[in-house]
């Protein structure tokens, strides 16, 4: 259920369903946003332009000319959904170097968490991780849950450029940045391997919300030769 | 017959084809963009007979100086901009917004700069011969998404019009005024209790300037700093155009068209729907204040914003 639903300004709906980030919560999110995006598919629900789910809320925008927020909130309201994740997860393997060149913040981390670079590395590609979210730029997965042990925050002064393929980690999370871009994540290696595609109209994202991610280590020449 | 096109002998700032933007992306980043002015950009179409959806020219501060290769192009450009038409035999002619032109072969278009605002709009009849991607004609240069490879347009490029002549030229115009906004209207946002007393109140009382930290994604804002007293960052979520977040720092910065899909700064507030266009043409060293509306006034300014465009739209003779 929803825990709280209200109104972010006049064109969207903010639907919170609890203070916590854990896969539970976020399932659940996933389940409503996958209802509704097929009964928006559907033409079943008018004016919906925007469906955004993140860790634990759901961001519904509209069209202010064909809609309110009292309508929306009364479809929420009597919406039945089943968790319906299961049917759309997939196991996806990503490749990464974690050479020096690539693995930006793997010595300064492992500084400041007093765990050898390899150990870092070795815990970090031991675990599969589950994708809450894309965003921030197009097709960028936020995954979790990394081991306590290399949990840190995010850099005091983020990069202005952080090379695209990057993987990084903060908190309890890791992400790929599928593009150049500004972040202050920790860099500890980086993929040649399409994350999002913008050319494939259809699905250019490989990694979508409930799916589960795991990473395996590549040499710098598997990395040079990478062909898709 | 030959091709009709636009050679860019100057691309001016940051000159994009944008047009009402590209929804159902969001949940995979992909932001809506879209026209920064949605009234003037629709506007700008109705003046050439377009449907109100065709791909324009959007152009910030300075604009484009376009040659005419070949055949002839009815055009309207919408804004406060400065710009003039040079005929054939060096003749200089002054341009008046909000008004369609005919442009012959080799004649230009020197879009000069936009006075007291930011964006203008050049439309023309048919549009122009460009690809939508993902169900939307708009560019965004940061992402590089859309048409033109996700580029601002550069010099020496050509963009082909879809007409290659104009059959029955037929004069239309618009009477508008361009204003400047002082005040901006908001609703209170999702983390509004995350700040201070006093920052709550000076955020609704006292003035913030615009900074030159502004383009398409956001419009950073300074004034009295906002005191954050629960936490200066929230777990990621969705954002929308229009919200006003607060970083650490204490500055609001308002999100426009091109901004990420998901952001983790505490929102303080949203600026209502009826204001997005008026708080995208402030210029840098602009001052506004905002002021707190609710959600049954947001949408009654919404149906009297709409109304206003329709009326433009009827009156167009």
């Amino acid at each position: 259920m929803i825990k709280n639903i209200s109104n972010l300004g006049d064109a969207a709906v903010y639907c919170d369903f609890g203070k916590e980030v854990s896969e539970k919560i976020n399932l659940k999110v996933i389940s409503y946003f996958n209802h509704l995006k097929k009964l928006v598919k559907e033409n079943k629900i008018e004016g919906i332009t925007n469906l955004t789910p993140s860790y634990n809320k759901l961001i519904i925008s509209f069209d202010l000319s064909i809609t309110n927020f009292k309508k929306i909130k009364k479809i929420l309201e009597t919406l039945k959904v089943a968790n319906n994740i299961q049917q759309d997860s997939k196991k996806i393997k990503i490749p990464m170097c974690c050479d020096e060149e690539f693995a930006l913040d793997l010595i300064s981390l492992s500084k400041k968490i007093k765990i050898s670079p390899n150990e870092i590395i070795d815990l970090y590609l031991g675990k599969e991780y589950f994708c809450y979210m894309t965003g921030f730029i197009a097709g960028m997965p936020f995954l979790g849950n990394i081991d306590e042990k290399i949990r840190f925050d995010r850099l005091k002064t983020p990069r202005i450029k952080v090379p695209k393929g990057s993987i990084g980690i903060t908190e309890q999370f890791c992400n790929i940045y599928t593009f150049e871009s500004p972040g202050g994540w920790n860099i500890i290696g980086n993929t040649p391997k399409k994350v999002f595609n913008k050319f494939n109209l259809k699905d250019p994202s490989l990694i979508k919300p409930g799916y589960k991610v795991s990473f395996y280590k590549i040499s710098k020449e598997e990395y040079l030769n990478w062909n898709e | 017959m030959s091709d009709t096109y636009f050679e860019i002998l100057r691309p001016g700032i940051n000159s994009s084809i944008q047009d009402k933007g590209r929804n159902h992306l969001y949940h995979i980043g992909i932001t809506i963009s879209g026209a920064m002015d949605q009234r003037i950009f629709t506007l700008s179409n109705a003046l050439v007979n377009n449907d109100l959806n065709e791909g324009v020219i959007e152009f910030a501060h300075q604009g484009p100086l376009l040659k005419l290769k070949n055949g002839s192009v009815n055009f309207a450009i919408t804004g406060n901009v400065d710009f003039n038409i040079l005929r054939k035999n060096s003749i200089v002619e002054k341009g008046k917004c909000f008004q369609s032109y005919l442009l012959e072969k080799d004649e230009q278009l020197d879009i000069i700069y936009t006075k007291d605002s930011v964006f203008g709009y050049l439309a023309i009849e048919g549009g122009f011969k460009i690809e939508k991607v993902w169900n939307s004609f708009s560019v965004n240069t940061k992402a590089k998404i859309g048409p033109n490879n996700g580029e601002k347009f550069s010099i020496g490029e050509k963009i082909y019009l879809k007409r290659t002549r104009v059959k029955n030229f037929e004069k239309k115009n618009i009477e508008y005024n361009n204003s400047v906004a002082t005040t901006i209207r908001t609703i209170k946002g999702t983390n509004f209790d995350y700040f201070s007393k006093e920052a709550k109140n000076n955020f609704f009382n006292e003035e913030y300037r615009v900074t030159n930290l502004s383009d398409r994604m956001g419009m950073r804002l300074e004034g009295p700093k906002l005191e954050n007293i629960v936490n200066t960052n929230i777990k990621s979520e969705g954002l929308v155009k229009g919200v006003v977040q607060v970083p650490a720092d204490g500055n609001p910065i308002i999100m426009f068209s091109d901004h990420g899909s998901i952001g983790g700064y505490p929102k303080i507030a949203v600026i209502i729907t009826a204001d997005h266009d008026k708080a995208a043409q402030l210029i840098p060293g602009s001052k506004i204040k905002f002021k707190e509306v609710n959600l049954d006034e947001a949408e009654s300014l919404f149906k009297a914003y709409s109304k206003e465009t329709k009326n433009h739209l009827e009156k167009i003779k």
